[in-house]
């Protein structure tokens, strides 16, 4: 294997060894001149103000079909929840040990599966719903941003069929580099073993480019948000 | 042209394929729909264009640096406990996972979409090793029951209708026949659910390696690499080595620029960064995680200085989205693996340039692959060169014959004017072999009128104006 | 202005008239036109075939002859492409490098010259007609070509111009790719037809003569009930 290892970087450092010259596209759009914009620049525009960046998270779920719910305070949140819990007839639910999270699962006086320290799947199977922590709600592109540390593993969010993200205002970022620069700041060196962005419920297009929502993942995704 | 195996294969499907109407009609009619959505996320962008530009800078200086961002991606990665796996070709890499699956005795393999994958058919090699593999991905879950090769490296099942998935599913799952897509999703649903539970391994792709934090990005919209990435006790990841990028942060241009390219979508359902197996105090994720580094010939495309940019790709797919040939021809038609322009600017290298520049030639060289590719490989002009290179290490005899003697006659006026002359006697007697096995130009006149010759040319018109 | 022509073979050959009215428009205009009998062709065919050693033999030939030439005005977006970005390429590292991308500077496809050298899009025509526009691949990709035809036709009295679906899709004809893939060449010819009946339109215009040979091949082959016509043809009729 070490074998293997050096072969192909040997091949590397050989072909590289002759410089290539940059293609020049002729078309219209590269006869622009290019001045290096800062990959924010080039990204979707998104507003400096929290309002701003929270009617666009917003817009943004709409079009996903995730339903996102601003909630005043945690009694508002909790009551959201059990809402839900009652439209959909939850019988068991899993999450995993955070202040938001131990509180509203708490008031829905469900059988609930806790992640931490490790599960049965199985038992996970039966669950109607995974409710979760983030990291960060994206306004720029409607997402959710999780980790394996952050959400009580890597299954928890994406088997049960319905993922609820409890969230906080002040976990809303702008955008993509704001999120990457969480991260950073957050987990490094020691970076969960997953990372994950979620922008609206499982999807599928395989079938006449038609949209599917629910196809391995959830069907449904909630943002419940503090 | 001489003709190899695969391109009078290559020429008998196309002809089949672009006689059909209702595929013709079908596929334009879905690849519709894509531009729409296309259209309208590039149009969020501040600017696509300085997005392309952006990208693609980043991924030339990835591709010139390779082996140091591969070193580096490997070391990051083993530090958390991963394992790096080094395959200089198809062989070894089947030989390097088998090895794991055997290792591990497993008894049932959970797959996402893995097109290196296709690439050393690894499937086949485990399956004859005894093993059952699922593709849990839904598109290639349907064509792996048809037994049939992908048609699209994004979409791989986009040229079946919902009647023939609906048919397909009766025969070999002996469910109920319906044409609501939502129901046949749901059927594979509940099929593969048990699969993810069940699988003691997982094999993924990678659409991204990230040097500076040794991890890999997979990006999906249904969840099924999610949870082949989640339940199964060994997560195996195998990628091309081109898949480098050099910083965690360059994810935040790259993720939405391959969703928007290749699904017209900003961002796709599930962009996820995998960077070991379970961490301490993590609540599950696999016990072990390996990373198989395949070249396959990547290096010898590194080792053409012109046509090095082909390893930017991103495998987004809209290269051929917007390939008129695509569109007409079908992805089956190519019989390799990586379809559409990218797939026949880079399958001459990675098979062999004498049996597949076929690939290169079967281009009207529109162009409309480079302006959609979203990291700027100058693809139409790749196969332009593709076409000299082929031509250079071995001429057609007779075509060089031609052309010598073209280039006779476009350097001699007088003997161009004397050969329209002749032409215009000639087309009068055209008719009684047009369209016949006589009629040398009958690759023309099959479908179509030929041109006549005018009864006055231009330059006959110019020398009698004077 | 002297104006150097650079007429494609099958113009010449086949679609003199589009030549004529390019002759015609630019003399009345004020210019004086200079065509060197001597060049037949940019050597496209063998280039796009793999025969780069052949195209040079012929492209020399058109360098050498247009050494002098104030400015030159090609009829055709795939030739236009050849000789403007192409020969560059073509003689990259050869002693003609610098030839080649001498006469790049200096040229121009007709459109292009009119609307963006000239600064003309009036050319005094009248042509009362549906018509919509095909834009060739070539023209387009390569060298840019979008706005003029479409501001040129603007300029000529009773027209109506109607958009496509997939104006800037390839015919099909890609010059030897017609013939070596003839049936992915006349699928793709189909599609742009279909496109161009969808309009309404009497008539297929484009500033490219090869693309129109071949939608014309077809349409005269299935009796289609639509035309094509050069652009340039368009803005000589009064």
């Amino acid at each position: 294997m070490n074998d293997a290892r050096e072969t192909i970087l040997g091949r590397i450092r050989e072909a590289l060894s002759i410089p290539a010259q940059k293609p020049v596209t002729h078309d219209a759009a590269s006869q622009q001149p290019s001045s290096p914009r800062s990959i924010t620049d080039c990204l979707p525009y998104v507003g400096p103000t929290f309002e701003e960046r929270l009617a666009l998270f917003c817009k943004n779920a709409k079009e996903l079909t995730a339903d996102f719910r601003l909630c005043e305070t945690e009694a508002d949140l909790s009551a959201q929840l059990a809402q839900i819990a009652q439209a959909e007839g939850w019988k068991k639910i899993a999450t995993h040990a955070t202040d938001l999270t131990a509180s509203a699962t708490a008031a829905l006086g469900l059988p609930v599966l806790q992640t931490d320290g490790g599960y049965n799947v199985n038992e996970m199977e039966q669950c109607d719903a995974g409710i979760s922590a983030c990291d960060a709600l994206i306004a720029q592109t409607g997402s959710v941003l999780i980790t394996s540390q952050s959400a009580g593993g890597r299954a928890l969010s994406v088997l049960p069929p319905h993922h609820v993200v409890l969230a906080r205002r002040e976990q809303l970022v702008a955008d993509l580099p704001a999120a990457f620069a969480l991260i950073q700041a957050k987990y490094a060196p020691n970076y969960p073993s997953l990372i994950s962005f979620i922008t609206g419920p499982s999807r599928t297009g395989d079938i006449e480019r038609i949209l599917v929502l629910g196809a391995h993942g959830p069907k449904k995704l909630t943002v419940l948000c503090v | 042209m001489s003709t190899t195996p695969a391109a009078a294969e290559f020429k008998k499907e196309a002809t089949v394929l672009t006689k059909d109407l209702r595929h013709r009609a079908f596929i334009r009619g879905a690849l519709k729909k894509y531009e729409i959505v296309r259209d309208d996320k590039k149009a969020r962008f501040q600017s696509w264009e300085s997005a392309r530009a952006a990208a693609s800078e980043i991924k030339w200086q990835a591709i010139n640096h390779l082996d140091a961002h591969l070193v580096e991606f490997a070391r990051n990665l083993k530090a958390r406990g991963g394992k790096v796996h080094w395959a200089a070709d198809a062989e070894q890499a089947r030989e390097i996972i088998l090895g794991i699956v055997r290792e591990k005795k497993a008894h049932a393999i959970v797959k996402s979409k893995v097109m290196t994958g296709e690439e050393i058919h690894l499937n086949a090699a485990l399956e004859k090793a005894g093993y059952d593999v699922v593709e849990s991905d839904l598109g290639e879950y349907i064509v792996q029951l048809r037994h049939e090769a992908p048609y699209h490296f994004v979409f791989p099942a986009m040229h079946l209708t919902r009647g023939e998935i609906s048919d397909l599913f009766a025969k070999e799952l002996g469910t109920a026949k319906t044409d609501n897509p939502e129901e046949l999703t749901m059927i594979a649903r509940r099929v593969l659910r048990e699969k993810y539970i069940q699988a003691d391994i997982g094999i993924s792709g990678a659409n991204f390696a990230i040097a500076e934090t040794g991890m890999i990005s997979i990006t999906e919209n249904e969840g099924n690499a999610r949870l082949t990435c989640a339940l199964p006790k060994t997560h195996i990841t195998l990628m091309g080595i081109e898949k480098i990028l050099p910083k965690l942060a360059d994810l935040a241009l790259f993720l939405p620029m391959l969703g928007t390219a290749g699904a017209g979508q900003l961002m796709t359902g599930y962009n996820s960064m995998y960077g070991g197996p379970r961490q301490p105090g993590e609540a599950d994720g696999p016990e072990e995680f390996h990373v198989v580094l395949l070249d396959n010939h990547r290096t010898a495309l590194l080792a053409d200085p012109e046509q090095r940019d082909a390893l930017q790709c991103i495998r987004c797919g809209a290269c051929l989205n917007v390939c008129p040939i695509y569109k007409n021809i079908g992805g089956h038609t190519y019989g390799t693996t990586y379809q559409g322009p990218i797939g026949s600017v880079i399958t001459p290298h990675l098979r062999g340039l004498q049996n597949w520049k076929h690939l290169a030639f079967s281009s009207s060289l529109c162009g409309a692959c480079t302006e959609a590719c979203p990291v700027k490989i100058d693809l139409h002009h790749l196969l332009l060169q593709s076409r000299r290179n082929a031509i250079a290490q071995k001429p057609v005899w007779w075509e060089k014959l031609a052309f010598q003697a073209a280039a006779i006659l476009f350097n001699h006026a007088p003997l161009f004017s004397l050969g329209m002359k002749l032409g215009r006697i000639g087309q009068r007697f055209h008719p009684l072999i047009k369209n016949t096995p006589l009629d040398p130009a009958r690759a023309w006149t099959r479908s179509r009128e030929l041109p006549q010759v005018a009864p006055e040319t231009f330059r006959e018109w110019w020398q009698h104006r004077k | 202005m002297n104006i150097t022509l650079f007429i494609p073979c099958f113009i010449d050959a086949c679609f003199p008239k589009a030549g004529i009215s390019v002759v015609q428009i630019l003399e009345r205009l004020g210019h004086t036109i200079e065509y060197p009998q001597e060049l037949t062709c940019c050597g496209q065919p063998a280039f796009n075939s793999g025969y780069w050693p052949e195209t040079r033999e012929v492209a020399v030939k058109v360098l050498d002859r247009l050494r002098d030439a104030e400015v030159l005005v090609i009829v055709s977006g795939s030739c236009g492409a050849m000789i403007k970005n192409f020969y560059p390429e073509l003689f990259k590292g050869t002693p003609h490098e610098a030839a080649a991308r001498a006469l790049s500077s200096k040229c121009y496809e007709f459109s292009e010259f009119l609307v963006d050298r000239l600064g003309v899009t009036d050319l005094g025509a009248r042509f009362p007609h549906k018509v919509t526009v095909h834009d060739g691949c070539h023209g387009h990709r390569e060298l840019g070509i979008k706005d003029q035809p479409r501001k040129l036709l603007a300029g000529v009295r009773d027209l109506t111009l109607v958009e496509m679906d997939e104006a800037e899709t390839c015919c099909g004809f890609g010059g030897t790719f017609s013939a070596k893939f003839p049936m992915i060449s006349t699928a793709m010819g189909e599609g742009k037809i279909a496109s161009a009946l969808q309009t309404g339109a009497e008539y297929i215009v484009s500033n490219d003569s090869s693309c129109l040979m071949h939608q014309q091949g077809l349409i005269d082959r299935q009796k289609t009930p639509i035309k094509t016509i050069h652009l340039a043809e368009v803005l000589n009729t009064r």
